[in-house]
C-alpha cells in the first residue's frame, strides 16, 4: 500500500512539474498499462505482470529517466484494472490513448488478453511489446497488426521442448515409456496436451492415463488417482495456477512420485516454492531462466527489494524486457513519436540488451531465443531447455516427495 | 471406496460453502451473491493469522466466526433492512437483494484487493496424507469434513429443537404468520443472515487450507453454492447437507470413473434432474 501511495505521490508530483513546464517542453513520457488487478487472472498479473512494470518505471526515473535526443525524461505510469475483461482491456486501451493521451502502452497480461487488445493497438498505432502471450498464431498475427512483437516464445516449441526432455531422459535410459498427460479443459491445455501427445506417441512413448478437468477444478483426488493406477514413469499436466498447486498437493498425499512431474503454469512463481518447500526438488515447469546469470540475478534482487516479494522464473523477466526494448527503441531514435519508435523496432537488424539477453524479432516479429523447461533445483527453478540460449541445466529425476 | 470417500470429503467442502447461503436465503430471504467473498474473506483472515502469527485455522474460527457475525449483522442492520422495509412483496425483496448484494460482491473483491493484493493464497496445513482403507486422503480435508458434520448437524439440532430455532423456522415458512404469533420477524431475520455469514466464513477458513485462493475467486464458490440449495430445497438445512454429499459422490465416480472432464456435466445433470423431478428441491415444499 505504502509503495502505491508513493507511487501516486510520485505521479502527482511528476505531474505538476509536467504542468508547470508545460510552456517550454515536454519532459516526462506518459506510459499507459492496463491488466488484471482483479478477475480471474489478477493472481498472475499481481505475480508477473505489475511489478516488473513498475519496477521498471521507478528504475528508469532513478536513472534520470530516458535520454531522448537531447533531454532526460523521466516516466509517468498511468494505470488500469482491465478485470480480466477483453471488452474492459479495449475500453482501458481506448482510454489511455484517447483520454490520458499516453505516449506509449504496455501491452496487457496472458496470451488472451493480448489476442483481445491487438486490433485497438493496431488502430490506435501503438507498438505493442507482449511479454505474456505466447502462441502459435505469430506470422498471421505479425502479417494483421504489424505494430506486434512477441518475447516469451511459441506454444508449440514449449509442448514440443518438454516432450523432448522426456525423449532425451529415456533415450539416456533414466526413464521408461509410460506418460500420464492430463490438461485444463481450455484452449491452452488442449493445444499445449495435443502437441506434447503427438510428440511423444511419434517417439514411441506410451499415453497410459490422459484425462482433462474443467476451468477452476481444485478437487483433483480423482485424477492423481487415476494417473497412479496407471504406473506412469512421467506426469504431465498442462495446468494453471490453482490446479497446479492442487495437482502438486494432492501428489503428496497420494504419494504419487513418478520420476519426471510436470506441472506448467505457475509451477515458476516464487509462491510455489513458498508453499510446498523443499518437497519439490525436481518438479519440472513451463518456462524458466537462466539463474545463474548476474542480469537475472540482480533484476530479481531489485524486484524483491522494490516489490518485496520475488519475481517469477519466466514471464516477469520478459515482462521486464518488453519495456527495456520500448525503452532503447526510444533511446536509439531519440524521439517519443509512435511511428518512429515503431519504425526502428520493424527494423529487423536492431538487437536489444535485456535482462534475458540479447533479443531480436524476426520477420514475424518474434523473438527466436527463449527458454521453454524448467525444474526446481536446490530451490532455485532453473532452465533445462532452451531455444538460443545459453545455460540450460541437465534435467534430473525427481526422486519422490521428501 | 476412494471415490466414496473422496466424494464424501468434497461433499463436506459443498456443504461448508453453502450451508450459510441456505440460513440467509432460506430465513431472511436475501439471496447473497456476496456469498463467496464472504467466504475468501474468511480464507484470507485465516491465512492471514497462519501465516504471521502460526494460529491454527481450526483454533482461528474462535476468533473468525463471532467477527464474521458481527460484520454480517451489520451488514444486515445498514444495508439490506432499509430493502426489506422498503420490499412490498417476497419477489420485489428477491430483486433488490439480489442487485444490491451483486454490487456488494464488487466492492468486498475491492477491499480485498486493496488489503491484501491481488495474488494467490495457500499454506500448508495438514497437508499430510491420511492412510484409510488403503487409500490415502489429506488430513486438512477429513478435518474439514468433520467440522462440516459438527456443524452441520449442531444447526439442524438447533433448528429443530431450540426456541429461537422454532422461530427461524417460522419465519422461513412464512414471515407474515410468523409475526401474528409473537416473532420478532426482523430480528430473527438478521439473526438467520448473521450466523448465515459466520457460516460461510467458517466454511472459507477451512476450505483455505487445501485451496488456492485470490480476491477474485469468490464468484465460484456462489455458483455452486446456489446449486447446492436450490437442489436442497431452500430453508432446510437436510436437504443442502444431502444434496452437497450427493453432488461430491457423483462428481468425484464421474471424474474416476469415466473423465474429469466431464465432472461439470454431472453437476447440472443431477440439478436439471432435481429441478425436472421435485422444482422445490429434494427436501423443499412446494409453495402455495
Amino acid at each position: 500500500m505504502y509503495r502505491r501511495t508513493v507511487m501516486q505521490l510520485a505521479a502527482a508530483a511528476v505531474a505538476l512539474a509536467a504542468g508547470a513546464g508545460m510552456a517550454l517542453a515536454q519532459d516526462t513520457i506518459r506510459l499507459g498499462a492496463a491488466a488484471p488487478q482483479t478477475g480471474p487472472l489478477a493472481g498472475g498479473a499481481t505475480v508477473t505482470h505489475w511489478p516488473a512494470v513498475r519496477l521498471w518505471v521507478h528504475q528508469t526515473n532513478e536513472a534520470g529517466g530516458l535520454q531522448v535526443g537531447d533531454r532526460r525524461m523521466t516516466i509517468e505510469l498511468v494505470e488500469y484494472d482491465d478485470q480480466t475483461n477483453p471488452q474492459q482491456a479495449i475500453q482501458a486501451a481506448q482510454r489511455l490513448a484517447t483520454q490520458d493521451q499516453v505516449d506509449f502502452m504496455v501491452a496487457p497480461y496472458s496470451t488472451g488478453m493480448n489476442l483481445a487488445a491487438a486490433p485497438i493497438f493496431a488502430q490506435l498505432g501503438y507498438p505493442m511489446i507482449t511479454g505474456t502471450a505466447v502462441t502459435d498464431q505469430q506470422p498471421a498475427l505479425a502479417q494483421q497488426f504489424p505494430n506486434m512483437f512477441f518475447v516469451l516464445g511459441r506454444t508449440s516449441v514449449m509442448a514440443e521442448d518438454t516432450a523432448n526432455v522426456l525423449v532425451g531422459m529415456r533415450d539416456r535410459g533414466e526413464i521408461g515409456n509410460r506418460v500420464a498427460l492430463v490438461n485444463v479443459a481450455d484452449a491452452f491445455g488442449i493445444e499445449m496436451a495435443g502437441i506434447s501427445r503427438g510428440v511423444l506417441e511419434s517417439n514411441g512413448f506410451e499415453i497410459v492415463y490422459e484425462s482433462s478437468y474443467p476451468l477452476g477444478t481444485q478437487d483433483l483426488a480423482p485424477v492423481i488417482d487415476g494417473a497412479k493406477a496407471a504406473h506412469p514413469d512421467a506426469f504431465i499436466a498442462w495446468s494453471y495456477p490453482g490446479d497446479t498447486f492442487a495437482l502438486t498437493d494432492q501428489a503428496i498425499v497420494q504419494n504419487f512420485a513418478p520420476q519426471v512431474f510436470f506441472t506448467a503454469v505457475a509451477t515458476a512463481f516464487p509462491g510455489y516454492a513458498a508453499r510446498f518447500g523443499d518437497q519439490i526438488e525436481g518438479v519440472m515447469g513451463m518456462g524458466g531462466v537462466n539463474a545463474d546469470d548476474p542480469a537475472f540475478q540482480a533484476f530479481a534482487q531489485a524486484h524483491m527489494e522494490f516489490a518485496g516479494q520475488a519475481p517469477d522464473y519466466w514471464a516477469s523477466a520478459a515482462t521486464y524486457a518488453t519495456l527495456e526494448i520500448l525503452g532503447q527503441a526510444i533511446e536509439a531514435t531519440g524521439s517519443i513519436d509512435r511511428a518512429t519508435v515503431l519504425a526502428y523496432l520493424q527494423d529487423r537488424s536492431h538487437e536489444y540488451e535485456t535482462i534475458l539477453g540479447p533479443v531480436n524479432f524476426n520477420e514475424n516479429n518474434d523473438n527466436e531465443r527463449y527458454w521453454t523447461v524448467g525444474q526446481w533445483q536446490d530451490g532455485v527453478f532453473r532452465g533445462v531447455a532452451a531455444r538460443g540460449r545459453d545455460g540450460a541445466v541437465a534435467a534430473e529425476l525427481f526422486d519422490g516427495w521428501n | 471406496m476412494f471415490i466414496l470417500i473422496t466424494g464424501l470429503l468434497l461433499g463436506g467442502t459443498y456443504a461448508l460453502i453453502a450451508l450459510g447461503l441456505n440460513l440467509q436465503y432460506g430465513v431472511a430471504r436475501i439471496m447473497n451473491l456476496a456469498n463467496g467473498e464472504m467466504l475468501v474473506a474468511g480464507g484470507f483472515a485465516a491465512f492471514w493469522l497462519y501465516t504471521a502469527g502460526q494460529v491454527n485455522p481450526v483454533a482461528a474460527l474462535i476468533v473468525i466466526a463471532p467477527v464474521a457475525f458481527v460484520a454480517n449483522w451489520l451488514i444486515y442492520r445498514f444495508m439490506l433492512q432499509p430493502l426489506v422495509k422498503r420490499a412490498k412483496s417476497r419477489g420485489a425483496l428477491e430483486v433488490d437483494s439480489i442487485l444490491a448484494t451483486f454490487g456488494m460482491s464488487f466492492a468486498f473483491v475491492g477491499i480485498m484487493t486493496w488489503a491484501f493484493g491481488g495474488g494467490y493464497f495457500n499454506y500448508a496445513f495438514l497437508a499430510q496424507p491420511l492412510e484409510m482403507f488403503g487409500s490415502s486422503y489429506a488430513q486438512n480435508r477429513v478435518v474439514a469434513f468433520v467440522l462440516a458434520v459438527v456443524i452441520g448437524g449442531a444447526l439442524w439440532l438447533w433448528l429443530t429443537y431450540s426456541r429461537v430455532g422454532l422461530n427461524l423456522r417460522a419465519v422461513a415458512v412464512n414471515p407474515a404468520s410468523a409475526s401474528l404469533v409473537g416473532v420478532d420477524v426482523r430480528r430473527a431475520s438478521a439473526l438467520a443472515f448473521a450466523l448465515g455469514g459466520a457460516v460461510t466464513a467458517t466454511g472459507g477458513a477451512l476450505v483455505s487450507m487445501f485451496f488456492t485462493l485470490d480476491a477474485s475467486v469468490g464468484v465460484l464458490f456462489t455458483m455452486k453454492a446456489l446449486i447446492i440449495i436450490i437442489m436442497g430445497g431452500v430453508g432446510d438445512i437436510r436437504g443442502t447437507i444431502v444434496a452437497a454429499v450427493i453432488l461430491g459422490i457423483a462428481e468425484t465416480a464421474v471424474a474416476r470413473l469415466i473423465d474429469p472432464g466431464l465432472t461439470l456435466a454431472a453437476a447440472y445433470l443431477l440439478f436439471l434432474l432435481v429441478l425436472l423431478f421435485r422444482p422445490a428441491g429434494l427436501f423443499g415444499k412446494a409453495r402455495g
